[in-house]
């Protein structure tokens, strides 16, 4: 019997190894450990046996019965594994095939610079403000103290809807900053974007329609300094960390100090280059601390209060960002410009 | 305005290389647009003297000539010219040299003869007969010959013996500083910016010509308000001939053209003191008198530039007991030039109201380099300095005798403004801490004077822009050094800043246009009044009354749109023409309608959607437009197809629809009409949707808020029913939750078919419903119950029957 035992053991362990399929196996489970498979028709006979060889042969009949469990589990297992691994070849793809397209819509590139405009300052406290393009050229010269007779304020310059030149298409987004000192409470802090008009001749860098940014801080003990740093930040945000900017004197009327804010050129690093026409620098943006007479047209005391504006175009800005060099692509919408943002 | 950098020495010696020069006067306000070094096109040309001189053997025209250059060894050099002499001094340029042009000169042989350079004319050189009115026109340059060119070297460089050598830099100058419009104001600010001493000079005259200036001139200023001041000086026996080579080389460097001794003499005061100045002849002013009046109305006056003006009560002329003879602060008139034969000169320095000089030079259409000067407001006190100055002049150049004594008619009292200088508040402006001392050094270099009271400066009179404690801090800033300000972050009250509601679905609804695969766009606001006409509006219709720009740049941008559909149209048809396949674009642009407040506009905001393409329907375009006002959770959504619709004529009429969102329409979409494609040059088909902001910010729904996610299983049935065509399938939808008993929650089209087994004029339609309890699970009897009902009411409001 102890032989019968070791001869099924080792027959069984063979033929498992082959089995060439799971129903090949389930096959030879029934032929050996099956209810009328050889192991059990072996162990019909330990009846037969003497008390004393009992045990001992019970407990290798089980031992045998336990390895041929073992052994047709992992058989099955290795079967699974070679038949899962046959699924998966062939399910195999050529994955350099395209995928199916979605399409996705894309921003216009000059709205993409001022919403990053527009989240740098939100995350300063400020509040965007929105205001009309037919404007009151009170609005947009008068309370800006650009007086009669200023040259801005010239036909040739401006856009006009009556013979008084008292409607006007708005030549800056400046008159928000009287809107903003008219309705809300001090202290402000505004940006306001939006289109302007000049009556130039479409070029390369020229369009009568374009946009601006404005923004506008007023409160107690505001300085020049606050500007400046405030303005070095946008440039570090808007064309990376360690921008190189400068102030330069200028003239607007409705500041006072004024300054215009230039960026190191990105082509020369400042040793001057056609991008820069060999100055070294790129004017980005006019601002300035707000003209006492400003402050008082809008009934603001400027012994208590001071404020800073700054005025930037949008296109020029987009146009640095992304290096587009000439500004009618930015009004032509071809989608083949539109679709590289 | 030009600077030449020679002239400049004169009041402010400055070794400075150009760069530098323009980075520091930039640095300080004066912005510098370039410099120019006039000979910097020469290079390599010297003074060379004619040693000897044969014929070519083999031309007929031809010289050799051994010329010395300097160099040693004289220097073989062939020219065609025929007017050298042996013994002349020439301009000769070396082998390698370069000449205005970017002519390169090199050795060479010309007919078997070798050439070491050549000789050059003063033509060759860049310059005109102008600049040398001696100098012999048709051939080389004989400098010898000119008087005016003494102390020449042989081998001296060309451009230092002819006065090519000068640097000049040109300065963009704000609107506010008219003083720096000359020669003297800008040699303040460099002599402050490089901290260097300035020299002025007083203008000395001897005077003594025969005469009393009184009884020979009388001026009257009957509108005195336009006239502050009124200087004026004459001179006598005047010779009209070329002024000297050094003015003639600072007119040139600063861009001026000489023309003779007096009109010189004029332009270059104006120049170095930024005053301009008018000579007359004075035989030509009858009666000698002058009158400053205002023009009558109707007058003609022929200006210089040989134009007739008819003139208003708004233009001031300066006139003689007569007639106009000059455009006061624009141009003299013709009728008292100075010519050849003028023999005595009145010269006027004046200074005029900025305001009326601008509108009549704009008027006439006529802007002068002195209306440009005079519009901004000049120094009163610079008339005087100035006459003198011209009067010098003609002294220095012999060109006349002058008069003693002045006319000067001073209709204004000087008011010099004083201002306390208060070091806390411009530190407090500036976020600076500026001593006191060093403000005042900074504006004394200025030209501020210091007064008997402390701190109380005079501000000088040519500095009308400052006015208080800003502008002195802006001075004391530029020379402090913009740049030494230090940079900090705003102190003060925290402001909760962020967007607007509007804004915020300003941002949704992009996003979601794009996540629709629509690309956005900017188009113009302004649009040609014809756009209305190409997209077939009514010529009476009531919404062509548009902002109409006065003073367009064209017809094409004359008036602000009171719809966005053309712009869209005309970027759909940009692309279409460009071939790009499958566009779709969108806008969130404005209109710009009549009757806002104050007489501005109404200017509406419009989401407006164009798209064509392979393939791209109708239903393309409504599927977008229904997951915006899904996104936006707008509610009682549907689609009408009205006839009378504001816009609707510029969709294809079975094509278009209302967009409804309970009881406010929200805007139009559809494709647009064949004619109106075709108007825009476009023969496919095009669609867009024209949405109004401001609904659509009404028909916002209210934010989120959670529904249990249902407990019992749903049972779904499909049905399919064949109505007439003409049935919509919102009619079957509406008669589908008539008929439902509460348990339908949701019934989807899945399909429409037409044709076989249907019948001619017929339709199959297909609804998947969805049904469900909330309390327990449906059974199939209580299911068929609702399907009955809803087939039922199918039946009775669409005459379907089951397929």
């Amino acid at each position: 019997m102890k032989e019968q035992l070791a001869k099924i053991k080792t027959e069984a362990l063979a033929a498992f190894e082959e089995a060439a399929s799971p129903a090949a196996l389930d096959e030879l489970r029934v032929k050996y450990l099956g209810k009328k498979g050889e192991l059990t028709a072996v162990l019909k006979q330990m009846g037969r046996l003497s008390a004393e060889e009992r045990p001992a042969m019970g407990a290798l009949a089980n031992e045998v019965r336990a390895t041929l469990e073992g052994a047709i589990e992992s058989a099955a297992k290795k079967l699974e594994g070679a038949a899962m691994e046959a699924r998966l070849k062939a399910e195999a793809l050529d994955v350099t095939v395209p995928g199916k397209a979605v399409t996705l819509g894309h921003k216009h590139p000059m709205y993409i610079a001022l919403d990053e405009i527009k989240d740098i300052f939100v995350g300063m406290g400020f509040t965007v403000l929105d205001g009309p393009e037919v404007e009151l050229a009170e609005l947009n010269f008068d309370r800006l103290n650009a007086e009669e007779g200023h040259p801005s304020r010239d036909w040739s310059d401006t856009f006009y809807f009556d013979e008084d030149s008292r409607v006007m298409l708005r030549s800056q987004t400046s008159p928000m900053q009287v809107r903003a000192m008219d309705t809300m409470p001090l202290p402000i802090r505004i940006i306001a974007p939006g289109r302007v008009y000049r009556k130039d001749e479409v070029d390369a860098t020229h369009s009568p329609m374009f946009h601006q940014v404005e923004g506008m801080v007023i409160d107690k003990h505001v300085t020049m300094a606050d500007l400046k740093g405030t303005l070095n930040l946008l440039a570090e945000e808007l064309f990376g960390k360690g921008t190189v900017t400068r102030f330069r004197p200028h003239h607007f009327p409705f500041t006072e100090p004024s300054c215009e804010m230039d960026v190191q050129c990105h082509k020369c690093g400042g040793a001057g280059c056609p991008t820069c026409k060999g100055e070294g620098w790129i004017e980005l943006l006019g601002a300035g601390m707000i003209h006492p007479n400003v402050l008082r047209m809008a009934g603001i005391d400027p012994e208590q209060w001071s404020g800073w504006a700054f005025g930037m175009g949008l296109e020029r800005t987009a146009m640095r960002r992304f290096k587009i060099a000439d500004l009618r692509l930015i009004f032509e919408n071809d989608v083949r410009f539109l679709e590289q943002f | 305005m030009n600077l030449s950098r020679k002239w400049l020495n004169e009041f402010v010696e400055i070794d400075a290389g150009d760069r530098e020069f323009a980075e520091a006067m930039t640095l300080s306000g004066s912005k510098v647009e370039l410099t120019h070094d006039m000979g910097e096109e020469i290079k390599n040309v010297v003074v060379g003297k004619v040693l000897s001189q044969i014929r070519h053997q083999n031309s007929d025209h031809m010289w050799i000539c051994q010329v010395d250059a300097g160099k040693g060894e004289p220097l073989q050099i062939v020219t065609g010219a025929q007017n050298v002499k042996v013994g002349d001094l020439v301009p000769v340029a070396l082998d390698g040299s370069l000449l205005p042009g970017g002519k390169e000169i090199k050795a060479g042989k010309l007919r078997g003869e070798l050439s070491n350079g050549m000789l050059c004319s003063f033509q060759e050189l860049g310059l005109d007969q102008r600049d040398f009115p001696s100098a012999y026109p048709d051939g080389i340059w004989i400098l010898s010959d000119d008087p005016e060119l003494t102390d020449l070297t042989i081998g001296e460089d060309i451009r230092a013996a002819v006065g090519l050598d000068d640097h000049v830099v040109e300065f963009e100058i704000t609107p506010n500083r008219p003083d720096c419009l000359s020669v003297i104001g800008l040699a303040r600010e460099i002599s402050a910016t490089f901290d260097r001493p300035c020299y002025f000079h007083q203008p000395e005259v001897k005077g003594g010509a025969e005469g009393v200036l009184p009884e020979l001139l009388d001026v009257e200023t009957p509108n005195p308000e336009l006239c502050p001041r009124y200087t004026a000086r004459m001179v006598r026996n005047v010779k009209i001939g070329p002024s000297p080579k050094w003015m003639r080389e600072r007119l040139r460097a600063m861009g001026v053209r000489p023309i003779n001794n007096i009109v010189d003499i004029t332009n270059y005061v104006m120049l170095e003191y930024g005053q301009p100045m008018h000579a007359f002849d004075y035989r030509y002013v009858k009666g000698g008198k002058i009158i400053v009046r205002r023009a009558e109305e109707g007058e003609k006056l022929t200006t210089l530039d040989g134009k007739e003006h008819t003139l208003t009560a708004n233009h001031l002329v300066i006139a003689d007991e007569t007639r106009a003879v000059g455009l006061a602060g624009i141009m003299g008139g013709e009728n008292s030039e100075i010519v050849a034969d003028t023999a005595d000169v009145v010269f006027e320095s004046a200074c005029f109201d900025g305001t009326c000089i601008r509108k009549g030079a704009l008027s006439l259409g006529m802007r002068t380099e002195a209306s440009a000067k005079f519009e901004k407001g000049l120094d009163p006190m610079n008339t005087l300095p100035a006459i003198n100055r011209a009067c010098e002049l003609v002294e220095l150049l012999g060109a006349g005798e002058v008069l003693d004594g002045v006319i000067d008619i001073l209709n204004y009292v000087p008011q010099p403004t004083l201002l306390k200088v208060e070091p806390d508040k411009i530190n407090a402006l500036l976020g600076t801490d500026v001593a006191e001392n060093v403000m005042h050094t900074i504006l004394q270099k200025l030209g501020f004077e210091t007064t008997m009271e402390r701190g109380v400066i005079k501000v000088p009179s040519w500095r009308g822009d400052v006015k208080e404690m800003a502008d002195l801090a802006e001075e004391v800033a530029r020379f402090y050094g913009y740049n030494n300000i230090p940079t900090t972050l705003m102190r003060g009250q925290t402001t909760l800043g962020g967007y607007s509601p509007e804004q915020r679905l300003e941002q949704r609804l992009g996003a979601v246009c794009r996540a629709c695969g629509y690309d956005e766009i900017i188009t113009y606001s302004f649009i040609s009044p014809s756009w209305y006409d190409k997209i077939g509006w009514p010529a009476d219709d009531f919404h062509r009354r548009s902002f109409k720009i006065l003073n367009p740049l064209g017809e094409d941008t004359s008036i602000m749109r009171t719809t966005t559909l053309p712009s869209m149209l005309d970027i759909l048809a940009r692309n279409y023409n460009y071939r790009n396949r499958d566009v779709r674009l969108y806008e969130l642009g404005r209109i710009y309608l009549p009757g806002g407040e104050n007489g501005l506009a109404n200017e509406a905001k419009v989401l407006t959607l164009g798209a064509y393409g392979e393939g791209f329907s109708f239903y393309d375009l409504k599927g977008t437009v229904e997951a915006i006002l899904k996104d936006i959770r707008a509610e009682e959504v549907r689609f009408e197809t009205p006839d009378e619709f504001p816009g609707a004529v510029s969709y294809h009429p079975g094509r278009r629809a209302a967009v409804w969102a309970g009881s406010d329409c929200l805007g139009i979409i559809g494709q647009i009409h064949p004619n109106v494609a075709k108007a825009f040059g476009v023969d496919g088909e095009l669609y867009c949707a024209e949405l109004s902001f401001d609904e659509l910010m009404l028909a916002r729904g209210a934010g989120a808020e959670y529904v249990p996610l249902p407990k019992f299983p749903s049972v779904t049935r499909d049905i399919a029913v064949v109505c007439d065509e003409a049935v919509t399938v919102g009619k079957l939808e509406q008669a589908i939750r008539k008929g439902a008993k509460g348990l339908l929650k949701e019934a989807a089209l899945f399909d429409i078919y037409r044709g076989k087994g249907i019948g001619e004029g017929k339709k199959s339609v297909a609804f998947n419903l969805i049904l469900r309890a909330d309390d327990r699970s449906l059974t199939s009897e209580e299911a068929d119950e609702d399907v009955k009902s809803i087939l039922a009411a199918l039946e009775q409001d669409c005459g379907v029957h089951l397929r």
